[in-house]
């Protein structure tokens, strides 16, 4: 991926007019955001609003998709998935997508290296995610919902891909665990990977988002900086219905 | 009823034998069927079709390039597996994502015309092909039995076959992606594997398995056009008996079921044609996901 001259180089990811269908059904009516290299963007929305499928339609596997979305200055509507990837982006699924027909060395060495150098060591993911060291023969079915998230995170960690999309990572997880995924999104961060988060739980958002961008009904209402977060407290109160 | 004479030793290690030998035909074929059917969602119906075009590239190897037997057991599965990926690539890809019912009438479709074209120009009678020269000669005497050379080959060797290809799907590397293209194509495509080459690729290899069998089954039953239909049908009746699902499943149950239709022979001939059909009928009763199926 392109390293940046300085901060108003171009963003790693531009979305604009995006648009969306699964089947018959339109569910993003235009998408516009951006995220810039080494940030972490959070989407924000109530259920429904679209969040998840413009993670999807990013990565390409919706049925349809119209408008633009630019990684690293280059078109990807029209791209096929596999494609995608191999740009340097790489997503978490909401459903995190285990295979439970492979164990879990099986299932974390599975994604290919997209890029020589960029890639986590083995060594340096099992630092950060410990429990899977002891389980790597154990059945990718046989996890529990906190080894499975992290199985999914560290599998996309190994490609060398910088751009990572990461999709509801705390759903239905203990706070222990949460903490530890809190850790390792700010540890990615400082060595410079580009996350964009879907996340429900803005409390875990704001402690490692930059910018945030509120999503309702398929489009983009509002977005506001880190900095800004406490002065918008009430109109994010009203977004989310919270 | 049953014991109306009775059976000798030689009798019975003679059907168990043949029962072997078609145990090895049904498993190498129903192996074929589980993997497309796993990856591709298809049940390819075309699958007894392209088992015998195996036969016939064997035989035009060797009559027409004087290639032998040997050059044939990787020629043909090559070339009926190539043939296999340009049908996968120009015809059944259009049907991803469709009901299954489609992939099913293509491949029967295919079946028909790609038996009426070898029935038009070789005629309904079977060509000959000769055992090979290695494995000719008088059978072993292993006391209890006499066992022919090229029989105990074919079995070996389907064996052997069989199992490196359960090793390689549940043990390898390359196993791990097709169970997980199998299991979420789409997931595995996102994380950059050209999955469409993949499936096109898991095709070729299942009917390149069916025509290995087709090449095994030349010297035994001869080069006959009508020879895939006839063995399909109990191909199908294995498979819904071992459950689509799983790969070692498909092996073991097409040995069992070989042996017992051999033993069925010896026992109860007026049986032997339909036994594996009752047998299927009972499972779908009992466990309609198949013995070693997977309930969806």
């Amino acid at each position: 991926m392109r390293e940046p001259a300085s901060a108003a180089a171009e963003p790693l990811l531009a979305v604009a007019g995006l648009q969306a269908w699964y089947g018959e059904s339109h569910i993003l009516h235009g998408v516009d955001f951006d995220v810039r290299q080494g940030e972490v963007v959070t989407l924000l929305g109530r259920n429904g609003a679209g969040k998840t499928t413009t993670l999807k339609a990013i990565m390409g596997i919706v049925a349809k998709r119209k408008g633009s979305a630019k990684i690293a200055g280059g078109e990807t509507i029209g791209l096929s998935s596999d494609r995608i990837a191999r740009l340097g982006v790489a997503i978490c699924p909401e459903e995190r997508g285990v295979f439970a027909s492979l164990n879990v060395r099986e299932n974390l060495m599975l994604p290919p290296k997209i890029a020589r150098e960029g890639g986590l060591t083995l060594e340096r993911i099992f630092t950060l995610f410990p429990n899977l060291a002891e389980r790597l023969n154990s059945g990718g079915g046989k996890l529990s919902g906190g080894e499975q998230q992290m199985l999914a995170i560290a599998r996309i960690l190994r490609t060398g891909a910088r751009f990572l999309m990461l999709d509801e990572p705390t759903e239905g997880l203990a706070p222990v665990i949460i903490q530890q995924i809190g850790r390792t999104i700010a540890e990615l961060k400082r060595e410079g990977f580009t996350i964009l988060l879907v996340e429900q739980n803005f409390r875990f958002a704001s402690t490692v988002a930059d910018r945030y961008f509120v999503m309702e009904h398929g489009r983009v209402i509002d977005a506001f900086a880190d900095s800004q977060l406490s002065a918008n407290m009430e109109k994010l109160h009203e977004y989310l219905g919270v | 009823m049953f014991l109306g004479h009775a059976i000798t030793a030689q009798q019975l290690y003679g059907q168990l034998l043949v029962g072997l030998i078609n145990g090895s035909f049904y498993a190498l074929l129903s192996l074929g069927l589980a993997v497309i059917f796993g990856m591709l969602n298809i049940v390819n119906f075309a699958h007894g079709a392209l088992y015998m075009v195996g036969a016939f590239v064997a035989y035009f190897l060797l009559h027409g390039l004087g290639l032998n037997y040997w050059w044939a057991l990787i020629g043909s599965p090559l070339i009926v597996g190539a043939l296999g990926a340009l049908i996968e690539r120009t015809l059944l890809y259009r049907l991803r994502g469709l009901d299954p019912l489609y992939g099913l009438l293509l491949t029967f479709g295919l079946a028909l015309v790609i038996q009426r074209l070898f029935q038009n120009y070789f005629g309904a009678s079977g060509l000959p092909y000769d055992i090979p020269p290695g494995l000719s000669g008088p059978p072993r005497n292993l006391g209890f039995m006499y066992l022919p050379n090229y029989r105990a080959w074919v079995i070996v060797f389907s064996a052997a076959v069989c199992f490196s290809t359960w090793f390689l799907i549940e043990k390898t590397k390359l196993g791990a992606y097709l169970r997980a293209a199998t299991e979420n194509p789409t997931l595995v495509r996102a994380f950059g594997v050209n999955v469409p080459r993949m499936i096109t690729l898991t095709y070729g290899f299942g009917v390149a398995l069916a025509a290995l069998a087709g090449v095994l089954a030349a010297p035994i039953n001869q080069v006959r056009p009508g020879m895939g239909a006839d063995i399909i049908a109990v191909v199908f009746a294995v498979v819904v008996i071992g459950g689509m699902g799983s790969i070692l499943g498909s092996i073991v149950t097409g040995f069992v079921l070989g042996m017992v239709e051999g033993l069925t022979k010896v026992f109860y001939p007026e049986a032997s044609n339909t036994v594996i059909f009752v047998i299927m009928a009972i499972v779908l009763l009992i466990k309609p996901a198949g013995l070693f199926g997977r309930v969806a």
